[in-house]
C-alpha cells in the first residue's frame, strides 16, 4: 500500500464519521435529525456523489438504508439514540436477513441527556438484534471505525452498529482525512430465502445468525480494535467510548485494554488480560454492559459499585471511583462555584409555540406534549404542559387521557410539524377512529427547530436544497376524517385563544394548525422591536407571563412591583407582549434605530 | 513524566457564538501544534440555556473534558455564566468575564421579594480565589470599532493575553472561521481585546421588595354574572370560575394587587385591599 501524508484537520466526531462513510464510498446516507447525531449527513449533504436524505422518522430511514444496501450500494444510517427505537422493528429482523453492501447504522446516545428524553445504553440493542457494534472514543476513531464497520458489515453480511456518545459526537479532534473510494454499485440480487422474512425462511436464518456472531466473536477476539496497553501492574482496567479517555486522564499508565468492538464481547482476549491482573475494573459510562457480562464468566470484576451509573462520566467521577478502590489518593475537592442565576433552555423571543400555550394555561387544559422546541413550554411560567414521552406520543397519550376520564379540563395533544410527520400521524388516525374528545394543536413552525432548523417532508425542500412536494397538512388531516380543522395565526393572542377554544368544544377530534414560521430557521426573523413606555408601565406582569427572554425587570417600580423592559437587540417584534398589555404601554416607536443587523 | 495537557473553558448563554469562538481557540492551538480536543454540549442549551465549551491541548491529550480546578483560563461572554464555571479554573489561573449580563426570565419570577437573585458584577468573587481577574466590556471595544458583532473576538483577544500561543495562529485561525467580509473587523476586535482595560464595574441592582403580607381580594357575588374577563386577564392565574359560572379565587397568595381585574370588570364585583404595610417602593442595596 502507497503511504500518502493525509491533512490532518479538526473535526467533530459527527464530521468524522461521515468523512469515514465518504472514504469508504458510501452512495446513500439517510437519517432523521436528533441531537447529537444531526450534523453527520448535514455535514456531507453538499456533497453530489452522495444521495443523502431526511427520511420522515427513523425506521423509514433504516428501511431506505436496508433497501439501498440490498440494491447493492454502501448505505449509512444515522439516528439519536432514542431513534433507534423506532428504528428497531427494522434491525431486529435486518440482523436476520444481511445485507447487499455495507450498512453502517450510527446512534448517537445522550448520556447526562443534555438534549434527551432518557440516557438509554444502546449497546444492548446489539446483544438483543445480535449485531456487533463499534465504539469510537474520539473523532480519530469516529472516522476509521466508520470505515471498518462497512467491510466488516460486508465480510460477514450483517448491519452493524457504530454507538457514539455527545462526548464523542461533540469532540473536535484531529483527524487524517484520506481520499474517498469508489465502491460502484452490485445491483440487487433476487434471494427471497434470505430477504423474505416469512417464518418458514426466518427460522432457516436464525441459525445463520448464530453461526455469524461466533464468527464476529472470533474477530472480536483478534481484532485490531482491542487495544491493550501500558504496564502490567497489579491492577487492569477494561473500558470502552469516551471513558477510555478518562482512564488514561487519571491513570496515564495504567494497564487498560480498550475495547473497540463492545459487541460481540471479545471474551477470551478480557479472560487472558483478567489473567495478567490481581484487580480488575470496568469503567463504562451508563449500564454495567461489559461488567456484567464479564461477570457472568466467572471472572472477577469492579465496576458500577466505584463509578457512576447514572449520567457522563468525567475525569473527576473516574478521579473519585479509582479513589474509592484505593488506587488513586482522593483529592480535595475545588471549592465550588458560587451559587448564581439558574438559566435553563427557553422558548426564543418571538417564538410562535409562546401564544397558544398561554392560551392552553387559560383553557385549564391537560396537555400531553411531544418532542420539540414547545416542550419547553412545559417550563415556567408557562408550565402549560403535562407530559412529554416521545416523538409521536402526545396524541394517542391523549387519546387515551380523555377515556380515562380522569382529566380535569380539556384534553389537548400539542404536537410539532416534523414530530407530527415522524410518528403523530397514527395517533390521529386512532383519534379519528375512536372518536376521541380531544384537541389536537399542531404547531406547523414549517422546520426541525430543535435540532438547528433541518428541512422535513412538510417543508418543501430536502436535505440537499432542491425543491419536492409538500405535504399538506390540512389536506393530510381531512383525508384521515378530521372533520374540525382550523389554522389559525399563533401571533394573534384572541384568534388562537377562540380557536383552541372552539376545538375543545367541538365533540369529536378537533385540530388546530399554527401558521407562523420558526423565528430561527431557514431565515432569521427580524422586525423593528418594541419598547416599554416606562410611564405608562403599571408593572402588572401581564406580558411577564409569556417568559420572552427579550422582557426583563427594570429597577423602576410601580406600587412596589416592577416595571419591564425590552431588550431592542433580541426583540423580533411579534407583537405578542403588545396585545398582552393592558395600559397600551409597549409601542414602536417609529424614530428607533433598528439594530444593526447585517 | 510527559507535560499534562492545559485546559480551558469557553462559557456564555446560548446563542451568543461560544460554539464558533471555541472553534477558533481551538484551530489557533491545532496551527501552533498541539493536539487538540473541544468539546461541547449543543442542542437544546442552544434555546437561552447556559453554553460552555472545553478545549484542551498539548503533546498529547486524552479527556476533551478539562478536570474540576485545571483550567488555565475561564472566558466567559456573561458575567453569571463566568461565575457558574468559575470552579474548573485552577489556582492561580485566570478569568476573563464579559461585564455584560442577560437576566433570563425566569429569575424575574419573585413576586413577593421581586429580587432576580442574579450574582452582582462584583470582580471580587474571584479576585477572592486569587485568580487573576479581567472583568471587559466587550460591546464597548466592539461598538468603537463599529460593530457590536465582534465583541465575542475582543473577548478571544484578551483570553490570548494570558495563553503563550503565537499571535500569527490566532490571527490565521480568525480569518478562517469568522463570517466572510468580517476578517478585518474581527482581528481589529481581537487585537483591541489583548490590550482591553478592566472594565469599570457598572451597578448592580439589589432591588429588593418588602413584603407586607397577601392583598386581599373581595368578591360581590351578587354582582358577578361570570363574564370571566378578570380570570384570563389576571397575571398570576389568581381567579377562575367554578362548576357554577361564579367566580372564585383559586390563589390568593399569588395576587400582586395590579387591580387589573378591578380595572376590567364590567360590574364592579372586585376589590382589592392592600395589606396594612403597602409596599410603596423598595430598596436598593449597595
Amino acid at each position: 500500500m502507497v503511504t500518502i501524508v493525509e491533512p490532518s484537520v479538526l473535526l467533530s466526531g459527527n464530521e468524522a464519521v461521515a468523512q469515514g462513510a465518504v472514504e469508504a464510498g458510501v452512495l446513500v446516507a439517510v437519517g432523521y435529525p436528533g441531537t447529537p447525531s444531526t450534523e453527520i449527513l448535514e455535514s456531507i449533504a453538499d456533497r453530489d456523489d452522495i444521495d443523502v436524505r431526511w427520511s420522515p422518522n427513523e425506521k423509514v430511514a433504516l428501511d431506505v438504508g436496508l433497501g439501498a444496501s440490498l440494491g447493492g450500494v454502501r448505505a449509512l444510517v444515522t439516528m439519536k439514540h432514542v431513534g433507534l427505537n423506532v428504528a428497531s422493528d427494522t434491525l431486529m429482523t435486518a440482523a436476520y436477513t444481511g445485507v447487499g453492501a455495507g450498512l453502517v447504522i450510527v446512534t448517537a446516545d445522550d448520556p447526562g441527556m443534555h438534549s434527551s428524553q432518557n440516557e438509554q445504553d444502546n449497546r444492548a440493542y446489539a446483544r438483543m438484534a445480535g449485531v456487533p457494534l463499534l465504539e469510537p472514543s474520539d473523532s480519530s476513531e469516529a472516522k476509521e471505525y466508520t470505515a471498518i464497520a462497512f467491510a466488516i458489515s460486508e465480510e460477514f453480511d450483517t448491519p452493524v452498529l457504530v454507538r457514539t456518545t455527545t462526548r464523542v459526537s461533540h469532540n473536535r479532534g484531529i483527524v487524517s482525512v484520506g481520499p474517498r473510494s469508489e465502491v460502484p454499485g452490485k445491483g440487487f440480487v433476487r434471494d427471497p430465502a434470505k430477504y423474505v422474512m416469512i417464518p418458514g425462511h426466518a427460522r432457516t436464518r436464525r441459525p445463520i445468525l448464530l453461526e455469524r456472531l461466533e464468527r464476529l466473536t472470533e474477530y472480536s477476539d483478534s481484532t485490531s480494535l482491542t487495544v491493550e496497553s501500558g504496564r502490567d501492574s497489579e491492577f487492569g482496567v477494561i473500558t470502552s467510548g469516551i471513558a477510555h479517555h478518562y482512564v488514561r486522564e487519571v491513570l496515564p499508565e495504567a494497564h487498560i485494554l480498550k475495547l473497540g468492538m463492545s459487541y460481540p464481547i471479545p471474551m477470551k482476549r478480557i479472560g487472558a488480560f483478567a489473567d495478567s491482573v490481581d484487580r480488575l475494573f470496568v469503567v463504562e459510562e451508563l449500564d454495567p454492559h461489559l461488567e456484567d457480562a464479564i461477570r457472568a464468566a466467572g471472572i472477577a470484576v469492579e465496576g458500577k459499585d466505584l463509578f457512576p451509573q447514572v449520567g457522563e462520566l468525567s475525569p473527576d467521577s473516574v478521579h473519585h471511583g479509582f479513589a474509592r478502590a484505593g488506587i488513586l489518593p482522593s483529592r480535595a475537592e475545588p471549592e465550588p462555584s458560587p451559587p448564581t442565576v439558574a438559566r435553563p433552555p427557553l422558548l426564543c423571543p418571538g417564538c410562535p409555540h409562546t401564544p397558544p400555550f398561554l392560551a392552553l394555561k387559560r383553557l385549564g387544559a391537560v396537555v400531553t406534549g411531544d418532542i420539540g422546541c414547545y416542550t419547553l413550554a412545559a417550563l415556567e411560567p408557562l408550565a402549560a404542559m403535562d407530559t412529554c414521552i416521545a416523538m409521536g406520543s402526545s396524541i394517542g397519550m391523549a387519546v387515551g387521557m380523555a377515556a380515562s376520564g380522569g382529566a380535569d379540563g380539556p384534553v389537548v395533544a400539542t404536537i410539532g410539524d416534523s414530530t407530527f410527520l415522524h410518528g403523530g400521524i397514527p395517533g390521529l388516525v386512532d383519534a379519528v377512529y375512536s372518536q376521541a374528545n380531544i384537541a389536537v394543536l399542531i404547531l406547523d413552525n414549517g422546520t426541525v427547530a430543535m435540532t438547528g432548523g433541518q428541512e422535513h417532508p412538510g417543508t418543501g425542500v430536502t436535505l440537499q436544497g432542491s425543491e419536492t412536494k409538500a405535504v399538506d397538512l390540512v389536506a393530510l388531516c381531512r383525508a384521515l376524517g378530521v372533520a374540525d380543522i382550523r389554522v389559525i395565526d399563533p401571533y394573534d393572542i384572541a384568534a388562537t385563544s377562540i380557536a383552541l377554544e372552539a376545538a375543545v368544544s367541538y365533540p369529536g377530534p378537533a385540530v388546530v394548525i399554527t401558521n407562523r414560521p420558526c423565528v430561527e430557521a431557514p431565515v432569521k426573523i427580524r422586525d423593528r422591536p418594541y419598547h416599554v413606555i416606562s410611564e405608562a408601565c403599571t408593572a402588572c406582569q401581564a406580558c411577564m407571563a409569556l417568559g420572552c427572554p427579550s422582557i426583563v425587570w427594570t429597577d423602576e417600580t410601580y406600587e412596589g412591583r416592577r416595571k419591564v423592559r425590552i431588550d431592542p437587540l433580541t426583540c423580533t417584534g411579534c407583537t405578542v407582549c403588545v396585545q398582552m398589555c393592558p395600559p397600551f404601554a409597549i409601542l414602536r416607536l417609529p424614530d428607533v434605530e433598528e439594530p444593526n443587523g447585517d | 513524566m510527559t507535560e499534562r495537557p492545559r485546559g480551558l473553558l469557553l462559557a456564555g448563554v446560548g446563542g451568543q457564538g461560544v460554539l464558533l469562538a471555541s472553534m477558533i481557540v481551538a484551530d489557533a492551538l491545532l496551527s501552533a501544534g498541539h493536539d487538540v480536543k473541544q468539546s461541547e454540549v449543543h442542542g437544546m442549551a442552544q434555546r437561552g440555556g447556559s453554553v460552555f465549551s472545553h478545549i484542551r491541548w498539548g503533546p498529547r491529550v486524552d479527556s476533551p473534558l478539562v478536570p474540576l480546578g485545571s483550567a488555565e483560563v475561564l472566558a466567559a461572554f456573561e458575567w453569571a455564566e463566568a461565575i457558574r464555571w468559575v470552579s474548573y479554573v485552577r489556582e492561580g489561573g485566570a478569568v476573563v468575564a464579559d461585564v455584560r449580563t442577560i437576566v433570563p426570565p425566569g429569575a424575574c419570577s419573585d413576586r413577593r421579594s421581586w429580587s432576580t437573585e442574579f450574582p452582582g458584577i462584583d470582580p471580587e468573587v474571584f479576585i477572592s480565589r486569587r485568580l487573576k481577574t479581567r472583568p471587559i466590556d466587550a460591546a464597548a471595544t466592539a461598538l468603537g470599532l463599529g460593530n457590536v458583532r465582534v465583541a465575542n473576538s475582543v473577548v478571544l483577544g484578551s483570553v490570548a493575553s494570558f495563553l503563550d500561543i503565537d499571535q500569527i495562529h490566532w490571527e490565521a485561525a480568525i480569518g478562517r472561521l469568522v463570517p466572510a467580509g468580517t476578517e478585518e473587523v474581527n482581528l481589529a476586535a481581537f487585537r483591541a481585546g489583548r490590550l482591553v482595560a478592566d472594565a469599570e464595574v457598572p451597578g448592580v441592582s439589589h432591588y429588593r421588595g418588602a413584603y407586607a403580607g397577601p392583598h386581599e381580594i373581595a368578591i360581590r357575588h351578587d354582582w358577578c354574572k361570570g363574564c370571566d374577563i378578570c380570570s384570563r386577564i389576571c397575571p398570576e392565574y389568581c381567579l377562575g370560575l367554578d362548576l357554577n359560572g361564579k367566580l372564585t379565587v383559586l390563589n390568593p397568595e399569588a395576587c400582586t394587587g395590579c387591580r387589573l381585574c378591578v380595572l376590567l370588570c364590567p360590574d364592579f364585583a372586585i376589590s382589592i385591599t392592600a395589606p396594612a404595610a403597602p409596599v410603596l417602593s423598595g430598596t436598593r442595596g449597595e
